[in-house]
């Protein structure tokens, strides 16, 4: 009987089919007690569940991130074409160290190492952030739902969906592996494998980092902020161990698994013994997330809710969007400012640094647009700030998708509130919450430059014309097509895949001009040009009033 | 007895989604004042037909009045004046179940304080819990408080009990009679049949989208039929004759019969002609009344309209 039961659940495919004996008496000499293969029955089926619902995310985010990886060799040879400019680029590379906390050091100059150098730390991000949205996604989410309660109620295990979500985010994780180890072959077998194995671990690091998070808060949106800010911390330890040392890495960036990923040399007399930091560092993880989902009950967290007023002082639905949002609005806003401080800080070393490699300060004057190499680089961070902005606009506009599927606003409107109220207090957040957090960058840009106050806060404020967009879009949608809200997501993605690699690509004009921020002036030090961006301003507007219309005049989506 | 201001007014509503046709010309007209349940099969259009009258979903056709608006174009206006119940009522996570009430009272025409005090400890609720640490019925006693408690006209309440205990029912309809008893009218749509026939003044019943029957309990128990179980002195007459007579069964002396509610005089004269030894009649149970019309009978269905037509 035991011999059944173990076989139905270590192996996913029979599993499915589950023998009668996997709901064994309780009573049954040989019954396991706890642990052991009955914790895991179902596991399968989940499994094969997750598959089905992330058929979409996880082949779209993998082949993003892929391409993003495969392309950079080429790029790289169009930049630097000679063996001996890669030479002088390491060279470079390796004594200044503001170059050096954006992207890392550089340990080898063939094309393979210059992309695992290029391309490693944002890969190994990607990789990262897919995999704590697929493992909140199947664990907490679903918990906090309530769906949890009627799948742990079939024959299911209790670490089954745990187990079904690392095992989704290793699927992906390997996919992702995969596909970089195949398409950088090329560039030398080893370092390809390395390199693959790597930005697989990285994602499985945070994977697990996520199965822990997902235990100890009730939220699946707390988790997934929570985990998102593990994943800033590692990207700053990272950024400031490389900064801070000369040679190698200083133990700062060896509290980074992003910071291992480089440390790993692919391509570069491969360190193999790293991918056993991965390893270990996803086990230890994965040990603590099992201990405690086998500990607490289902739906409940480590972190418990404490009891709120017994009365209210919410009066209106724009204070109600407010209290909802204020916490997420919170987090972006120290993580803005965070940022703005610290490539302020490193912006003087790195605009040094690029003035002496001409494929390096044409990367930046495309990003940034101008000549003048300080204002180039600050201007080519703050677009990307502008550019993450978007996600923020973004992830607060869809609040109201949210509320609505949730069957929240239901009742709420259902009340004396109208729906552009009740939609004007998640927007009047969103919108003005956007430039409120490109304030705050700006003001940590300046802080940490020092200087350039004036020209700093109007180049971060004049970003909000093209994150206004991607807003005005996102409300377009949600009022329009409720059930495609969703591609509001898609489209934050793709304009940020535009801004982030399009100028490192070389990419045409055409194909930069798809995204809002193309057509911004590149500020600071270029000229400040009010056509386009009251344009684009005029253009959210309208976007915004298009989208509230059709909320007017369309049903309430039930949940 | 309906007043010259229904409070709900709803003839030949239409809702389609996709292919799915959800109101296919629904009536329902309620009474200022009245209790009026709402009944009908799962997935008949209840809900449906409740977010038309919110103004949530809007009408492919037909005429929707609800205190005297129209509730797609004066939704504001109306909901002032209307609590709303929702049959799963989901909270915020990190608001605590006071914090709801308030903003819901707020969000309408204002909240009574020492009744909603008063609610709390008749409920027992604790509202200092937030979101998700309240069970099903608990949830729904933070949307009944706000609702009770608000000052409204109208109060629409989409299967309000089906998480309650026993004792909190009771709480309910004592809650219900009261709003009643101040004059305010109740929209309760519900499956708790008991609760229908304790508190209800008029109910209307609907399936696949339309109207199937509507009055009071009084009028509806007439169209039932009524069980009859007779020993006489000697074998019946020709009951089959009789109109209104159905799954007659006669055993010697011993006669076993359904019968037409409103037929039963004449059947009851015929049995006395041949003496009547022992009687017993059931009469019509209004679980009975509701399958009847739940069930998806077509040939019931074809040989009760006629009945249906000739009583209206």
């Amino acid at each position: 009987m035991t011999a059944v039961d173990n076989a139905s659940a270590s192996t996913p495919s029979s599993s499915s089919s589950p023998s009668p004996s996997a709901s064994g008496a309780p009573s049954s000499a040989f019954a396991v007690r706890s642990g052991g293969a009955r914790q895991l029955a179902g596991t399968g089926v989940l499994l094969r569940f997750a598959l089905r619902r992330d058929r979409v995310m996880v082949p779209v985010w993998v082949a993003v991130t892929g391409l993003m990886v495969l392309s950079m060799p080429n790029s790289l040879r169009s930049l630097y074409g000679t063996a001996a400019e890669r030479a002088d680029l390491m060279r470079q590379m390796t004594t200044n160290s503001s170059l050096r906390a954006l992207v890392g050091p550089v340990f080898d100059d063939s094309l393979g190492a210059l992309t695992a150098w290029r391309v490693g730390v944002y890969a190994g991000a990607l990789a990262a952030a897919m995999s704590l949205l697929v493992v909140i996604r199947h664990t907490r989410d679903e918990e906090e739902s309530g769906r949890l309660e009627v799948v742990a109620s079939g024959m299911v295990g209790r670490r089954a969906p745990l187990t079904a979500a690392l095992l989704m985010a290793a699927v992906a994780n390997g996919a992702l592996g995969l596909l970089v180890a195949a398409g950088l072959a090329g560039q030398g077998a080893a370092g390809a494998l390395a390199f693959g194995l790597g930005i697989a671990g990285v994602g499985m690091v945070f994977a697990t980092t996520a199965a822990v998070v997902a235990q100890l808060t009730e939220s699946a949106r707390l988790a997934r902020g929570l985990t998102a800010g593990v994943l800033g911390a590692a990207f700053v330890l990272r950024a400031a161990g490389d900064a801070s040392a000369n040679e190698g890495s200083s133990f700062l960036t060896w509290l980074s698994p992003l910071g291992w990923l480089e440390n790993e040399r692919s391509f570069a007399d491969e360190r193999w013994w790293v991918l056993l930091l991965f390893a270990g560092a996803a086990l230890a993880q994965g040990v603590v997330a099992y201990g405690l989902a086998g500990r607490r009950d289902v739906g409940m967290s480590f972190l418990p809710t404490r009891p709120g007023p017994a009365t209210g002082r919410l009066a209106t639905a724009g204070a109600l969007a407010w209290r909802l949002q204020r916490g997420s609005a919170l987090g972006w806003s120290i993580g803005f400012f965070l940022a703005g401080l610290v490539y302020g800080g490193l912006t003087e070393g790195a605009a040094d640094l690029v003035a002496d490699n001409e494929g390096a300060r044409q990367i930046f004057e495309r990003m940034g647009g101008q000549s003048g190499l300080t204002d180039a680089f600050l201007a080519s961070m703050i677009s990307m700030l502008g550019l993450i902005a978007a996600l923020y606009i973004v992830s607060a506009v869809l609040r109201l998708h949210g509320e609505e599927t949730s069957g929240r606003a239901e009742p709420l409107l259902a009340n004396a509130v109208g729906r552009l109220r009740w939609a004007a207090g998640h927007l009047a957040v969103a919108f003005a919450g956007s430039v409120w957090i490109m304030l705050l960058a700006g003001l940590g840009f300046a802080l940490g430059y020092g200087k350039e106050f004036g020209p700093i806060l109007g180049a971060c404020l004049v970003q909000v014309a093209g994150v206004w967009v991607i807003g005005g879009v996102a409300v377009l949608v949600h009022g329009v097509a409720p059930r495609a809200a969703m591609a509001a997501w898609g489209l934050a993605g793709a304009v940020l895949l535009i801004g982030w690699i399009g100028p490192a690509l070389d990419a045409p004009q055409a194909v930069l001009d798809l995204s809002p921020f193309g057509h911004l002036p590149k500020l600071p030090g270029g000229d400040m040009e009010w056509g386009p961006v009251l344009t684009l301003i005029g253009l959210a507007v309208a976007l915004v009033a298009a989208g509230l219309a059709g909320l007017r005049r369309r049903d309430v989506v039930m949940s | 007895m309906t007043k010259a201001n229904p409070a709900i007014e709803v003839s030949g509503l239409h809702k389609s989604f996709g292919r799915t046709h959800a109101l296919a010309g629904l009536d329902l007209t309620v009474a200022s004042g009245e209790v009026h349940g709402f009944l009908g099969p799962n997935g008949a259009g209840k809900s449906t037909a409740i977010r038309v009258l919110l103004g949530l979903l809007r009408a492919d056709a037909g005429v929707t009045r609800i205190l005297g608006r129209d509730p797609w174009k004066d939704a504001v206006e109306v909901h002032r004046r209307i609590a709303y119940v929702p049959g799963d009522v989901t909270l915020w996570r990190n608001l605590s179940g006071g914090e709801v009430i308030d903003l819901y009272g707020r969000l309408r025409g204002g909240l009574d304080a020492g009744r909603r005090a008063d609610l709390i400890e008749r409920f027992e609720l604790d509202p200092t819990k937030k979101g998700r640490t309240y069970s099903k019925g608990n949830r729904q006693k933070v949307a009944l408080v706000a609702a009770f408690a608000s000052d409204v006209d109208l109060l629409i309440l989409d299967e309000p009990t089906s998480g309650l205990d026993p004792l909190m029912e009771e709480v309910f309809q004592h809650c219900v009679r009261e709003e009643r008893d101040r004059g305010r009218t109740v929209l309760l749509s519900s499956h708790i049949l008991s609760e229908v026939e304790e508190l209800c003044d008029r109910v209307s019943i609907i399936r696949k989208g339309v109207t199937v029957e509507s009055g009071s309990l009084a009028d509806l128990r007439h169209l039932t039929r009524t069980a009859v179980a007779a020993e006489l002195a000697s074998p019946p007459g020709d009951l089959a004759r009789l109109p209104g007579v159905h799954d007659l069964d006669v055993q010697g002396n011993r006669v076993r019969l359904q019968v037409d509610t409103d037929k039963l005089d004449a059947v009851l004269r015929s049995l006395t002609e041949s003496g009547v030894r022992s009687l017993a009649s059931t009469p019509p149970t209004l679980e009975e009344l509701f399958l009847r019309h739940y069930q998806d009978d077509q040939d019931d269905a074809a040989s009760r309209s006629p009945e249906r037509t000739a009583v209206r």
